[in-house]
């Protein structure tokens, strides 16, 4: 069976892309178009893998989200996508001690990652 | 021409032959920036040799190999890290390595390049570094020269002006791979969009012009007499090929003309932003009223909409920077979100005010005030 990836972003082009990239590597995509909507979704839907943006309904939706699919469904890998490091020079690091209390996202990447990458770090994370 | 130094250390000559002449003719430019920067590259073949380089030389940019013969790439980083060196660092490296690449990511590294790379993909990376430094430079020069710190806002506007860029490139490489086969008609959506996000990043630009007027400030301030019911007139000339589209109709509700002293463009910015959003905010088929008052020095102008209204929490938010209300609603509808913060600006200006009444779904109304200069 197809893995199930959720994908959430309030751009709506860069969820479509995002969204055809994923389907081209042969996952069955779910998307969203802000923080509140992907809540709906995940109360319905469990989702084998999601691919959140950072920045939507505020600065920190992405965290929120993470934190609360994290609380609903522990094994569940969280990447967070953001172009916040290259504009802000705001670095986050999931691995970093203090900021594996309260991020709790698997992976942070940037939203410019080239689809193998990308296609890399998702099989990684679903033990592909 | 400014020029700005690249160190690159690598083991491999081959690499850094190549990265050099895909550096040495590269300029970068910037909407902000008065000049282009070129670079200088700089090369070093061990950690060792690369450190005495980054000591003597300060280059702003480092690329940095991690395999070198004598100490390793993260070491070098170490050293930059520890001397608080304003250098910012890339590593060139295998993304594989991820967990290097977390540390080196600890350790103040910016940006990775995967090898083999394209020199696009430099470029690319070169790229963003420069506006980053120079973004920070200018803050650095607007905090010495006593201006606002514009850090906050510069970053947001350089996702504002990104996003629209990355969206339109994304497009394009799939219409380029071809993705959805080879007819045109496949492409329909993304084209319409690529030009929507395009309309989207113009109407940024115009704000950003307004804003740079008004915040040059009552310098380049013009103050003559004005006719505020002609500038009405002209915005509602302007917004009406999009009203007639969404069949929205426009009244004046003032037949005198009213006049007061003041800069006429700073005017227009106001009518044009209210009456284009109460179009823009409105429903099919709805109605905009615009009324006009004078009392002494007072002057009162009221626009209102029959559109889909505004939350009680959204309504303190719309005046600040780069604020779009994001709904189910607002989603079709491009905005830069400086509108309604250059209004308030300019209404300071006037030691005027600005006041909200709104329903959800039942309209919006704006009524500003603005206090005629002393002559």
């Amino acid at each position: 069976m197809k893995k199930k990836i959720l994908i959430v972003d309030d751009d709506m082009d860069y969820l479509f892309q995002m969204r055809t990239k994923v389907e081209q590597m042969g996952f069955e995509t779910i998307t969203a178009e802000s923080q509140a909507e992907a809540e709906k979704v995940i109360l319905e839907i469990k989702p084998d893998l999601c691919i959140l943006d950072l920045m939507m309904e505020s600065d920190d939706s992405g965290f929120i989200l993470s934190y609360k699919i994290k609380r609903k469904y522990p094994d569940v890998p969280v990447i967070i996508a953001t172009a916040v490091t290259a504009e802000t020079g705001m670095t986050f690091d999931v691995h970093a001690d203090e900021n594996t209390q309260w991020i709790n996202a698997d992976l942070f990447l940037d939203k410019g990652i080239r689809s193998d990458q990308l296609q890399r770090e998702i099989k990684k994370l679903l033990k592909l | 021409m400014a020029t700005f130094k690249i160190l690159i250390i690598d083991d491999e000559p081959g690499i850094r032959e190549g990265t050099k002449r895909i550096l040495q003719n590269f300029k970068v430019d910037y909407p902000f920036m008065d000049e282009q920067i070129d670079f200088q590259v700089l090369e070093a073949g061990t950690g060792k040799s690369g450190i005495e380089i980054i000591d003597r030389e300060m280059p702003e940019i480092l690329l940095l190999d991690n395999k070198l013969p004598d100490i390793q790439g993260i070491e070098v980083l170490e050293y930059v890290k520890n001397k608080h060196y304003d250098i910012i660092v890339v590593m060139i490296t295998s993304y594989a390595s991820l967990e290097l690449a977390v540390k080196a990511t600890r350790d103040g590294a910016y940006d990775f390049i995967p090898k083999p790379f394209t020199p696009q993909e430099i470029r690319a990376s070169v790229e963003n570094i420069t506006k980053q430094i120079f973004l920070k430079r200018m803050t650095q020069t607007l905090n010495n020269t006593g201006k606002q710190i514009r850090f906050q806002f510069l970053s947001v506007l350089s996702h504002e002006l990104k996003a629209p860029l990355n969206a339109i490139d994304g497009y394009l490489k799939m219409i380029k791979d071809r993705q959805f086969g080879n007819t045109v008609d496949a492409y329909e959506e993304m084209l319409d969009r690529s030009m929507e996000r395009i309309k989207g990043m113009r109407t940024l630009i115009l704000d950003l012009l307004d804003l740079t007027k008004i915040e040059t400030g009552k310098a380049t301030q013009k103050l003559e007499t004005v006719n505020l019911r002609k500038i009405i007139q002209m915005a509602v000339d302007t917004v009406r090929p999009y009203a007639i589209q969404k069949d929205v109709d426009l009244y004046i509700n003032t037949r005198e003309n009213i006049e007061m002293k003041a800069d006429a463009g700073e005017i227009e910015i106001i009518m044009n932003n209210l009456i284009s959003n109460a179009v823009k905010y409105n429903r099919n088929g709805g109605r905009v009223d615009i009324f006009l008052e004078k009392a002494e020095e007072l002057i009162k102008i009221t626009v209102s909409d029959t559109g889909i209204g505004l939350k009680e929490e959204d309504k303190e938010k719309i005046f600040n920077d780069f604020v779009r209300i994001k709904s189910s609603q607002t989603r079709e509808v491009t905005g830069s979100g400086l509108g309604l913060s250059i209004v308030k600006k300019i209404v300071d200006m006037y030691h005027g005010t600005i006041e909200v009444q709104s329903e959800p779904d039942k309209g919006t109304t704006f009524i500003i005030t603005l206090v005629e200069p002393a002559a």
